[in-house]
This record gives structure tokens, sequence and C-alpha cells, in this order.
């Protein structure tokens, strides 16, 4: 599949954005650990600010942005509508939350209960994002339950990290929370490993002579392509990455995403930890191109690709 | 709406000859031509007189060989929209742009209401969407809805363009949910299958598989370059550095 990079950058940024949202309120709502309105707000802004960077990239793949308002009304069947508005509801419940934060009026059952509500819509939110590529049966790497997994893993991992930084920059004493990012960290390369491994390892879903019927009345190969000109199936969908570079391109995502920022958790201090993330970002943008440029479609199969 | 109807009246769909299609691409020319003006109008063409034209197309022709025991043969296969009854290009559509008609069956885009995030061409495994860079909205084959029900056209012409276009007659229109039509009889007559059933689109369209060729009555021909049988011959082959 052809990787769009408005679409990686959303995936990735809000991604980030609704991680460090989840583990920012979950934060606040853990008596162990004082409340500290500088960091709970100014990690909701970072959240907020990439979340709404990621949201906006995502219409500019589209060919009508204007009508992007279009994509909440169809929620009781689409992947793509319930992800618009989980990512809309999550805005007014942020405010809500942050003027409680605000006004400072500690853990009361409204603040924890719209804390929990929050970590919800934010988790659904990736939960979404993950089941639009898992429900399209035609891609066999992206229509497993180990995609939102992923989605939710690595949007867990960036937000540890982000919110490590955050701490960091805001007070040097060691928080509670600093925990996270080697557990999240491995926790999500885990994750995708088992993804590689499983894809590497799927059986062809179908062939030229199953798609086509055909195979029934002997091997059957293309003997002319139906159009001289490269087509929009062929750009959108045909587009697939030669598996060597598919393995250095693995390399280097696994050690921008899970290696570097681990090193960087164990040198301590600000600067590493603002490293890290930004190798974290690196690894993570490698990715998420690669989650497209490695996921082949059944339509190709008609092409004579595929398996 | 993109819920999928409950039931849908007929189911209104086209057989594919794949004995007959003899790869002339009348059927997808002459839907270019029908639809360019039609429903889903226009079908845009980028750089059309420049060295390498593209665009949108409701249909496309491949061209397969298949070949058994030494013994092989070509078949034209025409890929178009195939309406399924359980579209996941219609349930997947976030704006209810894609949409399946109850009364027929026929899987329709609005094309006011697509915003062009071509999730739809994703989820379709058989690849019958094409997507209009220019117009930014989805496009694909509205089985002539412009023409089937169309009164001013004589009632011999109300059948998609391609079926009247085929000059051999291989391919079919009708409700393929009622077990009587012609088409129905015509599945069962000829063992009419369904494209990828694994997928569970549960498409409509079908496809009618090649008859059996008769196997060859002489025995295949053999090369006569084996030796030659005049001296003459011989030398002039030698003179030639054969």
């Amino acid at each position: 599949m052809q990787p769009a990079y408005s679409v990686i950058f959303f995936t990735t940024a809000a991604g980030a954005g609704y991680g460090l949202l989840f583990i920012l309120v979950l934060n606040a709502t853990a008596v162990a650990i004082p409340l500290r309105p500088v960091l709970l707000l100014s990690g909701l802004t970072l959240a907020g600010l990439l979340v709404t960077a990621g949201l906006l990239s995502s219409t500019l793949h589209l060919g009508h942005p204007e009508r992007a308002w279009r994509a909440f009304s169809q929620w009781r069947s689409s992947w793509l509508s319930r992800e618009g508005v989980l990512a809309v509801v999550v805005y007014p419940v942020a405010l809500g939350w942050a003027w409680l934060v605000w006004s400072a009026t500690g853990r009361s059952l409204t603040f924890n209960l719209l804390s929990l509500l929050l970590a919800l819509l934010a988790a659904l939110t990736v939960y979404a994002t993950g089941q639009i590529y898992a429900s399209l049966k035609a891609v066999p790497a992206w229509h497993r339950a180990s995609v939102p997994t992923n989605y939710l893993l690595l949007a867990l991992m960036s937000g540890a990290q982000l919110m490590h930084a955050l701490q960091l920059g805001l007070s040097p004493r060691p928080a509670a929370s600093a925990a996270l990012v080697p557990a999240s960290i491995a926790l999500a390369a885990l994750g995708k490993a088992w993804y590689w491994w499983r894809i590497d390892r799927a059986p062809p879903p179908s062939t030229l002579g199953s798609a086509t019927g055909l195979g029934a009345f002997g091997t059957v190969s293309v003997l002319t392509q139906p159009h001289t000109e490269e087509n929009y199936l062929q750009r959108e969908m045909g587009f697939v990455l030669a598996r060597k570079h598919a393995w250095k391109l693995r390399v280097l995502a696994a050690l921008g995403m899970f290696v570097v920022p681990l090193l960087a958790y164990l040198a301590g201090g600000l600067s590493c930890t603002v490293l890290g993330a930004l190798a974290m970002a690196v690894g993570l943008f490698i990715e998420r191109w690669l989650f497209f440029a490695q996921a082949k479609h059944r339509v190709m199969l008609f092409y004579g690709g595929l398996p | 709406m993109t819920a999928l109807p409950q039931q849908v009246a007929k189911k209104l769909g086209l057989v594919i000859d794949l004995d007959t299609c003899v790869g002339c691409h009348a059927c997808a020319t002459s839907c270019k031509q029908w639809n360019d003006t039609g429903h889903s109008a226009p079908l845009t063409d980028y750089d059309p007189y420049g060295a390498s034209p593209d665009g949108v197309w409701f249909n496309r022709v491949h061209t397969y060989e298949v070949s058994d025991q030494g013994h092989s043969r070509t078949v034209n296969f025409p890929r178009s929209c195939l309406h399924c009854d359980n579209a996941p290009c219609v349930t997947v559509c976030p704006t209810g742009a894609s949409f399946k008609r109850a009364e027929d069956g026929i899987v329709l885009v609005d094309p006011d209401l697509c915003i062009g995030c071509k999730l739809c061409s994703w989820a379709c495994p058989y690849g019958a969407r094409e997507f209009d860079e220019v117009e930014g909205v989805m496009k694909k084959c509205t089985l002539c809805v412009d023409r089937i029900y169309n009164a001013n056209l004589p009632e011999a012409s109300r059948v998609p363009a391609c079926v009247a276009a085929c000059p051999t007659g291989a391919r079919s229109f009708g409700d393929l949910g009622d077990p009587n039509s012609g088409v129905s009889q015509l599945v069962k007559q000829r063992g009419g299958f369904a494209l990828m059933p694994e997928m569970a689109c549960a498409p409509v369209n079908r496809y009618l598989p090649p008859r059996p060729r008769a196997a060859p009555s002489a025995p295949p021909l053999t090369p006569r370059v084996a030796g030659f049988d005049s001296a003459l011959l011989r030398w002039v082959d030698r003179l030639l550095g054969g």
C-alpha cells in the first residue's frame, strides 16, 4: 500500500498525544502521586497540540477536506467515522478536565470519573485508528488483531516517553511514572516483533488461480495487462517494498523506537530523554511507513502480484 | 446510510462468459463513453494525449494464459464492480456517500457526499473503485443506472453499456436474485462462479467458466530440422556454418 505522509504523521503524532493524555489522566487519579497542576496542564497542552496537528494532517489526503465533517455520521458501521467521533468527543471532556485541574478542586469524585472517562476515550480513539486497518480483509497484513494492539502499545510507549521528558523538564525529582518508559518499550517491542514474525510467516492468502477462479483449469499466468500505463489501483495498492530494504528499515525502526530510547532512559537526564524521544519519533515514522509499504492488497493478484 | 440493506428486492448484476469473451475491450471503451456523461461523470483522464495516459475506468479487461499439461489457452477476464450483497466498500464509508440500493442492489457513490478518503477502494478486494484525482471523489461502476431505467431509450437498449457493446454476447444482465431469470438459468446451466468467495463479500456478478476443450485428435507436430537426407543439403548446411 502507498504510504501517505499525512496519514503517517497523523497516526504517529496523534498516537503519541493520546498516549500522553492516557498516562497523564491516570497519573492524576493515582492517590500516591501528588497532584501537580503545572505538569498536568502542560502535558495536556502538548497532547492537545500533537493530536490536533495529527487530525488536521489527516484531512490533507482527502479529495475534499472541506467535507471532512461528514465523516462523523456513519459511526454505526465505519471505524473511520468512529475514530472521528471519538477524536471530537475527547476535546470537550479534556477541556472540562483541564478546568477542574485549574480550579484546584483536588481529587473529587467528578475529577476522578472525568479522568477515567478521558483515559478510556483516548485509548478507544487509538483503538479505532487501528481498527480502520484491521477491518480491511482485502489487506491480509492488516486484517489481524495485533494491528490495533500495536497501535495501542506504540501510543502508550510514545506517551510514556513524552511524560517522562515533561516530568524531567519540570523538576529534577524522579517521578513514579518513569518506570513506565522501559516497561512500555518492552511491551511495544514484543508486540511489534510478534507482528513482524506473523506477517512474514502468513501463508499467501490467494493466488491468481483462486482469485480468477481459473485455477481449476490449469496454471494461470498474466498474458497481457489490461492497460499500458499504471492506474490508480497500481499506484495506491501496488506499492511493495523489496524484502531486503524492509529488513534494513525494520532494524532502523527498532533502533529508533526501542533501543535508543531505552539507552537514553538508562543514561538518565533531560537531554538524553529528549534525544530518546526524537529517536523514537524517527523510529515510529519508519515503522508506520513500513506498516503501509509492506502491506499487500489482494487486488494486485489480478495484475499477477502478491505471493 | 452506509449500513447495508437488510434485504434487496432485486439483485441486478452481470454474468460474464469467460469462454466467449474475445478480449476486444469494447465493453471497457463503451462503458467509458457512456459513463463519461452519466451518473458519475466525468470519467477524468490524466495526460490523455501525452506520454503516459491514464484515467478513471469502471471496467478493466485482463488477459491470462491458462496452461494445462502442455496445452494452454488464452482467457480474457473483464473485471468490474460485482455489486456485492455484503459490500465492504459500503460499510467502511465514513460519510454515507457509498451505499447499496435496497430496490435493486446496485452499489453507488453519491459524489456530493464523498470526501475522497479512498478507504472504500482499500476495502474492495476486486479493485472495482478508482479515485478521480481531479474531482477528488471515488468513482465506480453504476451498472448504468442511468440507462437500465431510462424510458427515453428503446427497451432493448435498457441494459448496461458494456452488455450492449459486447460483440460476442459474453455479457448478460439481469436479476440474479430471481432463480427463474435468464441470467440465473445461465449461471445454473454453465456452472457460473463467484470471485473470491473466501472474502465473504457475497458478490452478485457471476463468471461462466471456459468450456472444456476437446482432446487434440492428432499427435503434436514434430519439427522438421533433425537431419538432411541429401548430401547436397548437408554440404550447403556446412557451407552456411550450420
